[in-house]
């Protein structure tokens, strides 16, 4: 039995039963076998199989989309452990947040989470650029660059959202900041440009109750309402659409001919 | 001497004063046009993109910022701990800036003696992703979580007191990545800065794909010939956005005042508000019969300048400078360019004027909310 090939550790694993159950082939070392690997891999099956030289070069794609999403990854992990700890409501979130530093053992959750963020922004806008001075929004890729300008869209928004969730200071004004412009908007801010023409007869449509920014923040300023909100968006709503459209953008990247490439 | 040095680097980050100097210098080092070209070359703008020129930008950027460390006014910007990503973003942005044009600049020397660009290896030179990719994004992957891990012990994320909303901190920042559109606030009404600018950015930046028809340069690094697009691109992105976010950032204290770097941020500054609306200065200052009651003949100044200058550029250089451009895009995509392209000139523009004659508002209509 021992003696039937010269084998290494690993070279028996690949061999094993449960190897071959998982990964169904061995230990990649052939030609053949790397490429079933990733073929039949369904996250390495983000890739093709082969890729022309330049696309696998740092130098070429800076790996920024790559990393924008590993970031997303960790985002959504630290996110989901800090859960747990969190209760969006005015009474809990700031105490909440103050227990996450100095009870929970370890916890360098909120720091993984809010640094993290900060680097998928840079990250985002990183990718952006390249993907703009490699000319690689030109068709047949100009779908993917619009689909790619609604996620740094919704990078910005994630962001955003979240900052409100310590309920400090910095969270609650910066928020009153934005906020305050969506007063703003024309015709759906109460004081934006045209608001006052919908109208129906003496009775305004758009009014401090009514317009955007109150449905915005659940309220006319930013408190219980607000918080819960930006806790739902920032938790659930929109890292839901942001997956939908990385699924549309991966996908896409593949079936517009893969990275793009000297023509 | 380096109190000198400081007091000069404050007067030299005024708006005024850095944002011009900015615009003057930014056609000569990413040059749109031949004539520019020219320059640039002559001036030695070109060595920028050379090993050397890197090193030089990136010891600028180091020094500057090492003096603002030791600085007791300006450290105590740079070290709060949201300002960290701030300082990555200008190294980064920096850094990727010299390596895509020091590349683009090598695959047009090669293009020019008739070479294949570096990018382009032939049809059948293919590698496999495992393992050749798969190893690659592990070490971006693992670096990147060291990255993190050491940047989540050393710096804990700030919090300050418990939300208080009758006690508003002064000045009150929005997250530094919209910084540029609360620099914008103050230029803009809110409905301009904070919701019409926005918009047409994300509209500008998806519609670009479809007005930009040169289909040279995909797929590798190039300059030579998609020069305009790519200094239209970079103004964008590197003067009115990231710089108006370390304007914001760096800049911006108490009541939203300008303060040098190493100035201290004191509440007691106070700047005089002397800002005239365009029909003040139109029906009070020249004509001196006073305001007209009805907003529309008050403002009637105002509105037509702002139909004149989204309206008149369009068809003048339909007719002369961009012929070949509206014949390339047909009349739809062609407005739609100058549309974008005019509203992005416009936030300079109202710079300058505020600057200069202390405009506040070209039109001026309180009433309903409009005021551009
Ligand atoms: C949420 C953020 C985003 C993620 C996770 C993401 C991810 C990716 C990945 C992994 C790739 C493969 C190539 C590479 O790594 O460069 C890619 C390609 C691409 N991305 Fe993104 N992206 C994001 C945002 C954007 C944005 C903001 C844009 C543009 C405005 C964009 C436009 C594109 C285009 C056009 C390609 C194809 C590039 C080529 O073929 O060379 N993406 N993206």
């Amino acid at each position: 039995m021992a003696d039937k090939k010269k084998t290494g550790l690993l070279a028996s694993i690949g061999d094993s039963q449960i190897w071959k159950s998982i990964f169904r082939t061995g230990v990649p070392v052939t030609r053949r076998q790397r490429m079933m690997g990733v073929l039949n891999s369904v996250f390495l099956h983000l890739h093709p199989v082969r890729l022309p030289k330049h696309a696998v070069k740092l130098k070429y794609t800076w790996c920024m989309g790559g990393l924008s999403f590993f970031l997303f990854l960790v985002l959504t992990i630290s996110g989901i452990l800090l859960m747990f700890y969190y209760r969006p409501t005015v009474e809990y979130a700031y105490t909440d947040i103050m227990d996450l530093s100095e009870q929970v053992p370890l916890g360098i959750m909120r720091e993984i989470h809010r640094w993290g963020a900060h680097a998928m922004v840079i990250a985002v806008w990183l990718h952006m650029f390249r993907v703009f001075m490699t000319g690689s929004y030109k068709p047949p890729r100009e779908f993917n660059w619009a689909v790619g300008v609604i996620m740094l869209f919704l990078t910005l928004l994630l962001s955003f959202t979240g900052y409100l969730l310590p309920w400090d200071q910095l969270a609650i004004w910066a928020i009153t900041v934005g906020a305050n412009m969506a007063r703003a908007t024309p015709f759906l801010g109460h004081e934006g440009p045209g608001a006052s023409l919908l109208a129906i007869g003496d009775i305004n449509l758009v009014s401090m109750t009514s317009d955007i920014r109150f449905a915005l923040l659940g309220g006319r300023f930013v408190g219980e309402g607000a918080l819960l909100r930006f806790y739902v968006l920032h938790c659930v709503g929109l890292p839901f659409i942001i997956a939908i459209l990385m699924a549309v953008h991966f996908w896409r990247v593949r079936k517009d001919g893969g990275i793009s490439t000297p023509v | 001497m380096l109190d000198g040095i400081k007091a000069f680097l404050d007067i030299l980050s005024k708006p005024q004063i850095s944002f011009t100097l900015i615009i003057f210098i930014f056609p000569f080092v990413i040059p749109p046009t031949m004539w520019f070209e020219k320059w640039h070359r002559k001036l030695g703008l070109h060595l920028l993109w050379t090993r050397k020129g890197g090193l030089y930008m990136f010891a600028f950027i180091t020094i500057i910022l090492l003096l603002g460390f030791f600085d007791e006014n300006f450290g105590k910007i740079l070290g709060k701990p949201d300002n960290v990503p701030i300082i990555i973003l200008i190294y980064s942005v920096f850094f990727f800036l010299w390596l895509s044009m020091s590349s683009a600049y090598k695959n047009d020397e090669r293009m020019a003696r008739g070479e294949k660009v570096e990018e382009d290896y032939g049809p059948d030179e293919k590698v496999l992703v495992w393992p050749d990719l798969v190893y690659i994004e592990m070490i971006a992957l693992i670096l990147m979580t060291v990255f993190l891990l050491v940047w989540s012990i050393g710096l804990p994320a700030p919090l300050e007191e418990a939300a208080n909303p009758s006690l508003s901190p002064n000045p009150a920042k929005a997250p530094w990545y919209f910084l540029g559109l609360q620099e914008m606030l103050v230029y803009f009404d809110p409905w301009l800065a904070g919701v019409i600018f926005p918009t047409l950015i994300i509209v500008g930046l998806m519609a670009l794909p479809y007005v930009d028809d040169n289909p040279k340069a995909s797929g590798y690094y190039s300059f030579a010939n998609r020069r305009a697009s790519i200094f239209i691109f970079l103004f964008g992105f590197l003067t009115l956005w990231v710089f108006l976010i370390v304007v914001g950032t760096f800049f911006r204290g108490p009541n939203w005042n300008f303060f040098g770097p190493f100035e201290e941020w004191s509440v007691a500054k106070v700047v005089p508000l002397t800002n005239v609306n365009l029909s003040e200065y139109v029906w009070v200052k020249m004509l001196r019969i006073g305001l007209p009651s009805h907003p529309l003949v008050r403002e009637v100044v105002g509105i037509v300048i702002v139909v004149l200058y989204f309206g008149l550029p369009p068809v003048i250089l339909a007719r002369g400078k961009l012929r070949g451009l509206v014949e390339r895009l047909g009349a739809t995509r062609y407005a739609l360019v100058i549309f974008l392209a005019l509203s992005m000139m416009a936030l300079p523009i109202k710079m300058y004027l505020r600057w200069t004659i202390n405009l506040k508002y070209i039109i001026a209509i309180p009433e309903s909310f409009f005021n551009i």
